[in-house]
């Protein structure tokens, strides 16, 4: 394992016209790690991801990738690098094993060690069935696992994944993630995904919160839970404004609300529990305890950057909508 | 570069990029096998220039005169005969390019942005596979004038296979350009419309123009010179072709289809290589 990382990214900005989609952002990748970038759809995780894919140029920052420059040396990061993008990128009108012999054309492979690769790929990702089939034939989880050994078949040593997850069903969903550990495993390979769902992220040695464009948060899943302030109390009830800000006022408690539910975070969260039921009689149709998430950090977080602002609870709530 | 060591043999990761060659060989097969996938491309490329070419010839025929007397034995059919075979590239390289549409839409040139190789290596790989689809067209066609009586020597098809493939590799850069800046198949249908359908009309393909505002629009769009080019070839080794006198010569067919071909290779090659805010949807 090397003591570089695998992904450096300083300072990038990047706008579509006059809208700023990322804000000084900055985080590293270590080699061999399996990285997830989470954050709300249209928080800029996909602006990073084409960034960190080549697609598109840097404008402000830089992004070095295995000891490249993006700014100079896109060709070199592109010989080494391996995408899975969100939409497919599969040719339809091609069987599954010509599409997976034009990938090895394009990235220089041909001839016996293309066949033997791509006979690799197609038993590894379990196609080896469908191996001459049209890919519009096949149904989406079919079609991803194309796109994965689109994505591995020149042995990249950094995959960049696209919201890997979406159109999976939970099933598919373990299979990928489980596919992903192995090549992480066999091959040292460096693994970066962007998911906008916070229990998957949850899996990653590291996690990075991207929201509004900016880096939010950045460690792992277990330290991140541990920054929250304690247990998670989540109560439901009818009228959750007027509910947090009677906690509020009686036990100076600050309370966020999500949905029809008002959440605490408390380190003696099961102590309140009687407490807070004794005190709002009929007011509480449930109530529960939780181990902070993902969410509760999210949650944290971007909470806290609005009270910061001076913003009312009610921004909170139409940001935690997001999540919800 | 201290990580290039991370390359070494004994990684488990390999380092190699597409070489031109084999990336312009593998775009042009995928062209090819999604061509022949596609029939009804086949049949709308070829299928309504024919008809063109069949009706217009019964219908214009009779009244059709060139003003001069050695062209006068010159029947519609025979002189509309090379504009047919030069719209059959111009639609097939249209369908071919709107591809570049379809590709972008789809998602698959994404992965063919983020791959290892030369912009220009795509852009020759689309083009010469379009670029053949539509030689390949018109010289079916070519065929098929043969059945209906016209007459051609060897030197005068090989000639114009070779002047045609430039023709073809030209229109299908023309429309790889206009395809690339185009986010809709609808757009594109638009443009085919506005420009690439009356660039054909005005070319003398349809009618010859000796004099007026007609003749200089005719002298100022390339396709004239890819048309008359090919007017010209047809009758190599023939005594007193039946040409318009008002047609350019030979070598200022080439030069400006050669030219023509260049041209609009390079500007493929330059609109491919900016940042497309196609790209990003």
């Amino acid at each position: 394992m090397n003591a570089d990382p695998a992904i450096d990214v300083r300072n990038v900005t990047f706008h579509y016209g006059q809208r700023r989609a990322l804000n000084n952002v900055s985080f590293d990748v270590r080699t061999g790690e399996f990285f997830a970038l989470v954050g709300p759809n249209g928080g800029g995780k996909t602006t990073l991801f084409r960034l960190l894919s080549t697609l598109v140029p840097l404008q402000q920052g830089e992004v070095e990738m295995l000891g490249f420059e993006a700014r100079d040396h896109a060709g070199e990061i592109r010989a080494r690098l391996g995408v899975v993008f969100q939409a497919p990128s599969v040719d339809q009108k091609l069987t599954v094993r010509e599409n997976l012999h034009h990938q090895g054309h394009l990235y220089g492979l041909g001839g016996h060690e293309l066949r033997q690769r791509e006979e690799e790929m197609l038993a590894e990702l379990g196609l080896s069935q469908r191996a001459n089939e049209l890919v519009e034939k096949l149904s989406g989880g079919l079609r991803r696992r194309v796109e994965l050994a689109k994505g591995m078949l020149h042995r990249p040593q950094v995959l960049l994944l696209d919201e890997p997850s979406t159109g999976l069903d939970p099933g598919a969903r373990n299979d990928l993630w489980a596919f992903l550990e192995r090549l992480r495993q066999s091959d040292g390979i460096t693994i970066l995904l962007t998911t906008h769902l916070l229990d998957e992220a949850g899996r990653a040695d590291r996690v990075a919160i991207i929201d509004e464009g900016a880096l939010v948060a950045l460690d792992t899943p277990d330290s991140l839970k541990a920054t929250v302030g304690g247990d998670t109390i989540t109560i439901e009830t009818d009228d959750p404004r007027s509910l947090a800000a009677d906690i509020k006022e009686r036990f100076d408690l600050a309370g966020t609300v999500i949905g029809d539910s008002v959440r605490l975070e408390r380190p003696d969260a099961h102590r309140w529990i009687t407490e807070l039921v004794e005190a709002f009689p009929g007011r509480i149709r449930a109530i529960t305890l939780g181990k902070p998430t993902l969410e509760d950090v999210f949650i944290a977080r971007t909470g806290h950057r609005f009270w910061a602002d001076g913003a009312a609870l009610d921004d909170s709530d139409a940001r935690s909508t997001i999540v919800s | 570069m201290a990580h290039a060591i991370a390359d070494s043999i004994d990684s488990p990761h390999s380092v190699s990029r597409g070489r031109a060659a084999q990336v312009i060989g593998t775009l042009c097969w995928r062209e090819w096998v999604r061509f022949v996938r596609q029939k009804n491309r086949v049949f709308g490329a070829i299928g309504q220039p024919a008809i063109f070419w069949v009706l217009f010839g019964a219908g214009l025929g009779p009244t059709f005169r060139l003003p001069e007397e050695q062209a006068a034995s010159l029947s519609y059919r025979e002189y509309f005969f090379p504009g047919t075979v030069i719209l059959i590239l111009l639609f097939t390289a249209i369908f071919t390019t709107i591809s570049v549409i379809e590709d972008r839409r789809e998602g698959f040139l994404q992965s063919v942005l983020v791959a290892p190789i030369s912009r220009w290596s795509m852009v020759l790989g689309k083009l010469v596979g379009g670029g053949t689809i539509a030689l390949a067209q018109g010289l079916v066609f070519l065929l098929i004038g043969m059945t209906f009586g016209l007459r051609f020597t060897l030197l005068s098809l090989v000639l114009s296979v070779v002047f045609l493939a430039i023709a073809a590799l030209a229109l299908t850069a023309l429309g790889f350009v206009f395809a690339w800046r185009t986010d809709s198949t609808q757009g594109y249908h638009a443009l085919m419309s506005v420009v690439l359908f009356p660039m054909w009309l005005l070319s003398g393909a349809f009618f010859p123009a000796a004099s007026g505002w007609l003749a200089w629009v005719l002298a100022i769009n390339p396709l004239t010179y890819v048309v008359a080019g090919f007017r010209r070839l047809l009758y190599v080794g023939v005594d007193h072709p039946p040409l318009p006198a008002e047609l350019p010569s030979m070598a200022t067919c080439w030069t400006v289809s050669l030219l023509f071909a260049a041209i609009t290779f390079g500007l493929s090659v330059y609109v491919a290589g900016r940042p497309s805010s196609g790209n990003l949807s």
